[in-house]
């Protein structure tokens, strides 16, 4: 008895107490880790494309190839009950997951498979997965490659595919290129004229010198669309002029053209480094390119970009903000009842639903804000809304609302680190107030200012719900950064990452292909909210190594 | 104190006093809310020399120290009563400006409090302040505090390092500086060697005693030893009230009080 009371006593329980916590915490957040990365990655992974002889409900065998996905067990009686004959004697089933691709064929690309009714496996050389821009994957083998209509002749038919391939994506990467930047360029700057001719009209200045003015430059600008279409018509027409000629594993033959083809691998001929490059190209793909085949295919590029974006204009509209209100509550305001009460009201602020944020920022920023902005400034588009819909400035605002508690108090509690001395030792040398704050309180403050902006961009990174109120869409037809003057477009609606996972998630109508696509996009996520915080903490440190002083 | 001692004093102290007056305090009172820290202060304090306060902590000293430049003005609930004239002049009158009067009146504090910025721009901050912006004549006046701080020739060749670097006794010294490159009158010193070391408060010590060439020198100690080696004035203050005030010999040597007596001779305090 007195050695458990003597154990107590000197505080051992607590250690441990404290330990498990920790300990607790860690595993939390490296279990969590762990599991998004895996579930995420594994998608780029290369599989192995399996021939499986299988046996259906009627009888009648089945060839199909896939990549096996999943694997679970069932229980046998599930199973009978939903009509299927199983054995008797086992109690669990396996069955896999089997993604066949072949999606225009087949009209699905997974197929659950029970391993009972398989009659044989195999893993044959040939099998081609085919990476396409519409459809989904192609699984299949290769026969022959025709250029500009005639069949290719040689041997080597995978060599000759590949160079047919790469010029292919030459092609692509061209019209990319043109389709984005000039031809985009052109279309904006003709909305522009248009928008130009519209403001005249309203204002009663549509006289016959500016129209004819507005009339050339439209001619012109015309002339150019047209040049640019021919050219875009011609490598359309190269582009088509190349396909593949494919053989699904049960001997259907058809021929794919080579437009549609963004990519192609065969897994069961690949060594293990050969894996690995496939596997760093895929995330790399994922990371840079866009979306295809409603966010289920593709890259996240757009909104990795739109998250950052977003991030970083809240900060430039929230750091001003929050410092000063809180070194007039600090600093200036006279500390009595009233004082306390803002204080409360802004503690309080950061603890309402982020939902109410977006409605707020709904009604207020973008209805009545941006509706009088479209009516002073931009009368010429209207009915179309220019301010008054959705858009990244209005995003940034509300989540910078969102986050100005947060900032307003670490900023509060900077200052209230500064020592009493050092504010009278500057007042002593004649410094106003204002000198005193903008010389020394201010610079020894900022490392609390840049802890509360990592607080701010962690959790505005985050943040879903409100977005989705006043800005963020599934699908931006452009970055809201382009080359067009004026540079940034602060009235686009842009794209998010943690909209796209729940996007992604939930409205998309192939479950299967987009699951992996939500743990790929949570762990980028994670990935890009921590590489912002780094950049932040960098930040802090070195401001705090500056003010180091302070602590002795 | 009686009215008949207070009148005493100060009929003594006119008649010896072979100095024009700096400071003149004339029934200052002090409150902190509803506490009355200072009680019916009238003092002259004169220039150029080094009047120090002495008294058992919790007395006032500081609190007095600290009205001359009007630096309990950043305490909301501090009351002042009475007048502080600075060489002729109200410092609480309606037309003067604080920051202005703060520069007249430099003040070094027990703990030094450089800025977190190196060693020149130390010295620099009160002339930058000023709106001086040429270069060369900050380079020449921050030499010129410097010198005067007896810092110059251990600092000279890293103006640009942190003022973090520096020992407490340097440290000590660059605040010194930073007060003297403003020019002040006068400068308050508020125990500025309780927590240097006996050789740094040496260096201190000796300044003082150059710095009063210049200026009107009013420090706080708690060290009698030292107020009676530095000083030239000695005010002693007890509870709030200013007990005795004279010459440093006079008072330490046949002091007229007794309260004043039990005090340096250690009997309390």
């Amino acid at each position: 008895m007195k050695a458990l009371a003597k154990w107590i006593a000197d505080g051992t329980p607590w250690v441990w107490l404290n330990a498990a916590a920790v300990s607790a915490s860690i595993l939390l957040v490296a279990g969590l880790l762990i599991l998004i990365g895996v579930r995420g990655m594994a998608h780029f992974w290369p599989l192995e494309v399996q021939k499986i002889v299988y046996q259906q409900v009627d009888g009648s065998e089945l060839i199909l190839a896939g990549q096996i996905r999943e694997e679970e067990k069932v229980t046998a009686s599930r199973l009978r009950e939903s009509g299927l004959e199983v054995a008797q004697g086992s109690e669990f089933v396996t069955r896999y997951l089997l993604k066949t691709g072949n999606r225009d064929l087949m009209g699905q690309d997974f197929r659950w498979i029970l391993e009972p009714s398989i009659i044989s496996t195999g893993k044959p050389q040939s099998m081609v997965v085919f990476e396409r821009e519409e459809w989904g994957v192609f699984i299949g083998m290769l026969i022959g490659v025709r250029q500009a209509g005639q069949l290719l002749e040689d041997a080597d038919v995978w060599g000759s595919f590949q160079t047919r391939l790469d010029h292919a994506n030459e092609l692509r990467d061209e019209i990319r290129d043109l389709e984005k930047s000039r031809i985009g360029s052109v279309n904006y700057r003709l909305e522009r004229l248009r928008l130009k001719q519209r403001g005249l009209e309203i204002k009663g200045k549509d006289d016959a010198a500016s129209l004819a003015e507005i009339e050339s430059d439209r001619t012109r600008l015309q002339k150019e669309y047209e040049t640019l279409e021919q050219e875009l018509g011609e490598l359309y027409t190269r582009l088509r002029s190349d396909a593949v000629i494919v053989t699904t594993v049960d001997g259907q033959e058809l021929e794919l053209p080579m437009s549609s083809i963004v990519n192609a691998h065969r897994p069961n001929q690949m060594s293990l480094a050969g894996k690995f490059g496939h596997f760093f190209h895929n995330v790399w793909k994922f990371i840079a390119d866009d979306p295809r085949e409603a966010n289920t295919e593709g890259g996240i590029f757009p909104a990795i970009f739109g998250t950052v974006l977003m991030v970083l204009l809240m900060s430039v509209f929230v750091t001003p903000l929050g410092v000063v209100a809180a070194v007039y509550l600090k600093e200036y305001a006279r500390q009595g009842l009233f004082t306390r009460f803002i204080r409360i009201a802004v503690n309080n602020l950061a603890g309402v639903p982020s939902i109410v944020y977006g409605v707020f920022g709904l009604g207020f920023f973008v209805y009545t804000l941006g509706g009088s902005l479209d009516r002073l400034f931009y009368p010429e588009a209207l009915p179309a809304p220019t301010f008054g819909t959705g858009g990244l400035l209005w995003a940034s605002l509300t989540l910078a609302l969102l986050t100005l508690p947060v900032v307003i108090v670490s900023t509060e509690e900077g200052l209230s680190r500064i020592p009493r001395s050092i504010r009278e030792g500057s007042l002593a040398l004649g410094a106003t107030q204002w000198e005193t704050l903008w010389r020394t309180v201010l610079p020894m403050a900022s490392p609390g200012i840049m802890t509360g902006l990592i607080l701010a961009v962690a959790r505005a990174a985050g943040e879903v719900a409100p977005l989705m109120l006043v800005g963020v869409v599934k699908l931006a037809p452009a970055l809201p950064l382009d080359g067009n003057a004026p540079f940034l477009h602060l009235d686009r609606k842009f794209m998010h990452l943690g909209f796209h996972i729940y996007d992604v998630g939930f409205q998309s109508p192939n479950v299967e292909a987009a699951r992996p696509l939500v743990y790929a996009t949570a762990l980028l996520l994670v990935v890009v909210i921590v590489l912002l915080n780094l950049v932040a903490i960098q930040v802090r440190n070195r401001l705090s190594e500056r003010y180091r002083g302070l602590e002795s | 104190m009686t009215q008949q001692d207070k009148a005493q004093t100060e009929q003594e102290f006119s008649n010896q006093r072979p100095h024009p007056t700096a400071v003149t305090v004339t029934d200052l009172d002090l409150y902190y809310g509803e506490a009355q820290a200072l009680k019916e202060i009238n003092l002259v304090i004169p220039e150029k020399q080094v009047t120090a306060f002495i008294g058992p902590s919790g007395c006032g000293k500081s609190t007095l120290l600290r009205c001359f430049n009007r630096l309990n003005d950043l305490i909301d609930s501090c009351r002042i009563e009475g007048e502080i004239l600075l060489n002729g002049k109200d410092i609480h009158a309606d037309n003067i400006q604080v920051p202005e009067l703060r520069r007249e009146v430099g003040i070094v504090f027990q703990k030094p409090n450089p800025f977190p910025k190196s060693i020149y721009e130390n010295v620099a901050y009160g002339l930058r302040i000023q709106g001086m912006n040429k270069r060369r004549q900050l380079d020449e006046t921050v030499e010129w505090a410097l010198k005067g701080a007896a810092l110059w020739d251990e600092v000279k060749d890293r103006l640009n390092d942190s003022a973090f670097g520096l020992s407490g006794g340097q440290q000590q010294r660059l605040v010194i500086a930073r007060a003297i490159a403003v020019q002040p009158k006068c400068i308050l010193l508020d125990e500025p060697c309780s927590a240097l070391d006996p050789i740094s408060t040496l260096k201190v010590e000796e300044l003082i005693a150059e710095l009063k060439e210049q200026y009107t020198i009013i420090m706080v100690t708690h060290n009698m030893q030292q107020a009676a080696r530095v000083s030239d004035y000695t005010a002693f203050m007890y509870m709030g009230e200013l007990i005795e005030f004279g010459a440093t010999d006079q008072i330490f040597t046949k002091p007229r009080l007794k309260k004043t007596e039990d005090y340096i001779t250690g009997r309390y305090g």
